[in-house]
């Protein structure tokens, strides 16, 4: 009997990719084991093998096509001995439709005004972040975070990164892609499975007088590491009263990516953003994730830089500049609005944006503000936009239980109490480790329609 | 790869093991092998999902062990756990029904491959975290020398792992307590994409109980009956109340590490090369073909049980419904407590 051979899912968030090349062609004996094609994930080029043997029958899906989706059938294997015309009984190719990248426009800051007097008048940094008519680049989060390394491994000599896969794999997740290569395996350093060990030796380098950028293959893994950077990292500066610090970058994949369960799921955010003497920084855009990734490895702090890795293959416009840096504490705009202010942050923003453009259906306004920084938060930005809107909504895929959110409504009430219409509330991730089924993990995490639900309630819609 | 304990002549398959024992590891081998490539088949097409790490090639390991284990004793491993469950005697279509996240998977589909249990068979996980469950074994061990009963844990990790601060610790702990666990080091020479030797310069695993007071040793890993005779004189010496003990096993794995890794790290010759003159199950069908132990057409039928066991479980496991969603907020705790949320 004929079978289909279908595209294989090589990674946990593949749903299409590259069939860059048949190593078979129609007619091949296969046997099991075999390489039958290569192909391109976002992450990688794979091979392929075949599971059963047989023949070859016939090619459903050209090399060279992309987009092809996952399950899709790219081949017909046929037993030995059956005749090719078996083959054409299968059914019909799937077509490749190119699906790009999807591509998000950045709009410039939008200038909020602070015009009234008082005590706690919230002053909101509206300056554009780079000049008005910069050109841009398409790129997509993993590129434009391999740039800002590159290019801060060049402008200074102390800068070095270290981590799991990191030089010679090019990065479990390809974020070091050429990084090896180009600055050679004194800079950038493979290290055995030991992050409480290598966090620690980071801090040390640091003391030293370098510049580390400590990879975590994902955050998950940096709980082992917690000790150095929260008792070391964090608070020696205030330890020797200023003698020394430990200027620093400990950056990789932090949150839920798909369906690898409940110990590689979590997003720290909240956990890093309590802690005296961090920096946190949980970037949205490939330009955020440039400019602020740059300004971390220049910080004199230790710096938490929490990547996203259904982000990573996101494309975004990127100034086209050659040196850029976003500052800490200096929210950005998204999109203004009168009715409601959503506040988020990460992936949180994808949410909140998607919502924001169905909410504009039903003729509700939402300003969305990105925070970009976790430590030091831009309040201003959030306070002024409270007094326009008096109705605010927080995303964030952590846990409920004492999270960012829980800390912003805080504050928002504190300073702003008059100006509320409504409770704030905070859509988060539900309070349950990750479920690994399908649908139970859909259920667990936020949506937009949970931040949908929430402005409604917030507008008394 | 270190020199067999005994090449495949010398091996005592007359002397102490009987046809049948030997039979039994070629089954169970078998079982691993075909359940673990159906896995891969069902992750390419969409029904397993996430991480999913394959045993493929370290089958004799968990197979040999298994046969020096007696009822009570435990295990506990890493993410790539599918073969332990399998050798201790889980039900593949439980273990498959989680690979695809269903009720009837071992963990109501709520752990996924990384993350399954079995009290029934005392299989204390699947862990996801690199050496998160060598403390966790010598703990097990801990449980029962207080108890008083004389079972045995088997702690299994990789050679990565070995590199990661806590086993350093936990080896101290057992020793300092005469814990009866079995640190078996599942040596396959790559962590990932990270060879032995770009690892550590102390690439002896087995000796690095010795300042501690440990005993260890090195045994071949493709050959199941070293396997077996290794574990055995390990067993023996935790029953005895004398503290753990070390097996570094070398073996290989097959595959990639796990289903996204485009495995650049070493050359198809040299994963051929093990394949072609390594390979565990290969080892055991000649033991019984030569030492006319069984008959080609006895093998057949094997193969041909353990392809229906295995395609049963797989139909198991797509027809398994998806968990109920008031699943979502159960085993958060283990009595009634309020969540907090
Ligand atoms: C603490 C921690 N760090 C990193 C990882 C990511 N990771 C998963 S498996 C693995 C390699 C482990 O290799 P080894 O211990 O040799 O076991 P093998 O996979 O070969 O069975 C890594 C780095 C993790 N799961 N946990
Ligand atoms: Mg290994």
């Amino acid at each position: 009997m004929a079978t289909k051979i279908l595209m294989p899912a090589l990674s946990p968030t593949m749903e299409e990719g590259t069939l860059a090349k048949w190593l078979k062609k129609e007619g091949d004996t296969v046997s099991s084991g075999d390489i039958l094609a290569e192909i391109e994930t976002d992450k990688a080029t794979m091979e392929f093998e075949a599971v059963d043997e047989g023949v070859l029958g016939k090619i459903l899906v050209a090399e060279g096509t992309s987009g092809v989706k996952v399950n899709d059938p790219i081949a017909v294997m046929l037993e030995e001995g059956e005749d090719a015309s078996a083959a054409d009984e299968a059914e019909a190719p799937a077509t490749a439709d190119d699906a790009g990248d999807a591509q998000e426009a950045e709009k410039a800051p939008a200038k909020a005004k602070s015009s009234d007097e008082g005590d706690d008048v919230p002053r909101p940094d509206t300056s554009p972040d780079w000049p008005e008519g910069t050109p841009m680049k398409t790129q997509t989060v993993r590129e434009a975070l391999r740039d800002a390394m590159a290019e801060e491994m060049r402008r200074d000599d102390s800068v070095f990164l270290m981590g799991e896969e990191v030089a010679e794999y090019q990065g479990a997740y390809k974020i070091s892609q050429g990084l090896l290569d180009e600055f050679g395996d004194k800079r950038v350093i493979d290290t055995p499975i030991t992050e409480h060990g290598f966090a620690g030796l980071g801090v040390g380098a640091a003391f030293g007088g370098l510049r580390p950028i400590v990879e975590f293959m994902t955050f998950n893994f940096a709980m082992q590491a917690m000790d150095q950077i929260v008792n070391s990292a964090a608070k020696t500066l205030y330890m020797s009263g200023g003698q020394m610090g430990a200027p620093m970058v400990f950056r990789g994949p932090n949150g839920a990516a798909a369906r690898v369960g409940a110990q590689h799921s979590q997003d720290y955010g909240a956990w890093y953003a309590s802690v005296p003497g961090l920096k946190v920084v949980q970037p949205y855009s490939a330009a955020d994730a440039k400019g602020l990734l740059k300004s971390a490895i220049r910080d004199p702090n230790p710096v938490i830089f929490l990547e996203n890795e259904i982000l990573y293959g996101r494309s975004f416009d990127v100034p086209d500049l050659e040196d850029f840096t976003i500052p800490f504490g200096k929210a950005k705009i998204w999109r203004e609005g009168s009715d409601v202010t959503i506040v988020s942050w990460g992936i949180g923003m994808s949410h909140a944006l998607e919502a924001a453009d169905k909410l504009a259906e039903d003729g509700i306004e939402a300003e969305v503000i990105d925070l970009r920084t976790l430590r030091p938060i831009d309040y201003d930005t959030v306070l002024a936009s409270v007094r326009k809107t008096n109705r605010v909504v927080t995303v964030e895929e952590g846990f409920p239980v004492a999270s960012l959110g829980n800390h912003l409504s805080s504050v928002i009430m504190e300073r702003a109490f008059d100006y509320l219409d409504a409770p704030v509330i905070n859509v988060t991730g539900k309070d349950v480790p990750m479920p690994y089924a399908a649908n139970l993990e859909k259920l667990a995490l936020v949506t937009f329609e949970d931040v949908v639900e929430a402005v409604k309630k917030v507008t008394y819609r | 790869m270190a020199a067999r304990k005994g090449s495949a002549s010398s091996t005592k398959a007359g002397a102490n093991v009987s046809a049948d024992e030997l039979k039994q590891y070629y089954h169970d081998m078998l079982l691993i092998r075909r359940f673990e490539e159906k896995a891969g088949q069902l992750y390419g097409m969409g029904l397993i999902g996430g991480f999913c790490h394959l045993y493929i090639g370290q089958e004799a390991v968990v197979v040999g062990l298994e046969a020096a284990a007696k009822e009570g004793d435990k295990r506990v491993t890493s993410y790539r756990d599918h073969g332990h469950m399998l050798a201790c005697g889980m039900d593949p279509k439980g273990v498959m029904a989680e690979l695809t996240g269903r009720e009837d998977g071992y963990s109501k589909g709520k752990g996924g491959s990384m993350h399954m249990f079995s009290k029934e068979k005392h299989f204390y996980g699947g862990h996801g975290i690199v050496a998160a469950q060598v403390p966790i074994g010598a703990g097990l061990a801990f449980s029962d020398k207080y108890k008083g009963n004389d079972n045995v844990t088997f702690a299994y990790f990789g050679d990565g792992a070995a590199n990661q601060g806590q086993v350093a610790e936990t080896y101290n702990m057992a020793q300092l307590w005469d814990l009866p666990v079995v640190f078996v080091i599942e040596n396959n020479q790559y962590a990932m994409g990270t060879s032995v030797q770009r690892a550590t310069k102390s690439p002896d695993f087995y000796e690095r109980g010795l300042s501690y007071g440990i005993a260890g040793e090195a045994v071949d890993g493709m050959d199941v009956l070293a396997v077996k005779e290794a574990g055995e004189k390990a067993v023996a010496h935790c029953r005895s109340g004398k503290g753990p003990y070390i097996l570094e096993i070398k073996t290989y794995r097959y595959r990639g590490h796990s289903m996204s890794d485009p495995a650049k790290y070493r050359t198809r010759e040299e994963v051929q090369k093990m394949r072609d003159e390594r390979d565990a199950i290969e080892h055991v069908r000649q033991l019984l073909l030569t030492g006319k132990h069984a008959t080609e057409d006895d093998l057949k039928a094997i193969d041909k049980e353990i392809k229906s066991i295995v395609n049963e479980a797989a139909e198991f496991s797509k027809e398994s419904p998806e968990p109920s969603l008031d699943e979502l907020y159960t085993d958060i705790y283990a009595d009634a407590a309020p969540q907090n949320a």
